[in-house]
């Protein structure tokens, strides 16, 4: 079973994460890759309390996602990855990494320099740039929060 | 005198901005509950927003679940703070206790919101 969703969340594991993707998709194993993250142990026992104690948490950066990726996609149990920005999931794909089919854009929140593409999708221009790369590598590029609303093409955050 | 202990209360969408609405009409204390919801931030920008509703005071950080945002944001910039103290599983009884008890040292206001918000959920 491939790995089931490619989500880009400033938020990383929370209530939408788990609850609204998790379940119905059900989730077996997350992988969640952030730098800081992977180096803090008392970080990773919070995130670990938001999942179901049968969902595994995998804790990576960059790096270690680049190298493992293909290893966690012929994984027989269900799977989702996480980043918590764009250049994050750009970088795991950028320079002959591993395949990404689909990236699903879940909640990237306001900071300076970004603009309102979608209430919970806020891009600079260099970040939209990055995605149309993606895109333009053959990766499907959706926004979505929760299952349960339209899936916005990348187009129409332009 | 030391200052009251304030209250900061952190949420999903109008989670916090409704507890303390309750719990402000209900008490008629209207100086000591701050709510902060987690809307359209990251977890930098909801850091800086209870950070704000601190502003620096002794304080206990309500927050609505024992796991995700909310919470990661309350620890990650204050863990360790002996001036904060961060509870979870926020309901009014706590809140209400709270108001009430704000004269108790930090550690002990704390603990007894806790053991007030815990005695609250029962089967009748």
């Amino acid at each position: 079973m491939p790995i089931l969703l490619y989500r880009i969340d400033d938020r990383l594991i929370h209530g939408q994460v788990v609850i609204g993707w998790g379940r119905p998709l059900g989730i077996e194993f997350i992988v969640l890759v952030d730098s800081e993250v992977s180096a803090s142990e008392w970080e990773q026992e919070l995130y670990r309390m938001a999942v179901p104690q049968a969902v595994e948490v995998v804790f990576a950066d960059v790096e270690q996602a680049r190298t493992s990726l293909t290893d966690w996609q012929a994984d027989p149990r269900r799977g989702m990855l996480l980043t918590g920005t764009v250049d994050s999931m750009a970088a795991i794909r950028g320079n002959g990494g591993p395949t990404i089919p689909k990236i699903n854009l879940g909640g990237v929140h306001h900071r300076p320099g970004r603009r309102q593409r979608l209430p919970y999708v806020y891009l600079t221009d260099e970040e939209y740039r990055a995605l149309i790369a993606l895109k333009e590598d053959g990766i499907e590029i959706t926004a979505q929060d929760v299952p349960t609303t339209r899936a916005v093409a990348l187009s129409e955050l332009a | 005198m030391n200052s009251p202990i304030r209250g900061v209360v952190v949420g999903h969408g109008r989670v916090a901005e409704a507890l303390v609405d309750a719990a402000e009409g209900i008490s008629g204390v209207t100086d000591a509950l701050i709510p902060v919801s987690n809307d359209g931030c990251d977890r930098d920008r909801l850091e800086d927003r209870i950070a704000e509703a601190i502003n620096g005071l002794p304080s206990v950080v309500f927050v609505d679940l024992p796991s995700g945002s909310c919470l990661l944001a309350a620890l990650h910039r204050f863990r360790g703070q002996s001036d904060v103290k961060v509870v979870t599983g926020v309901n009014l009884a706590m809140l209400l206790d709270f108001l009430f008890h704000r004269e108790l040292p930090l550690h002990d206001v704390a603990e007894h919101v806790v053991g007030k918000g815990c005695g609250a959920i029962r089967v009748t």
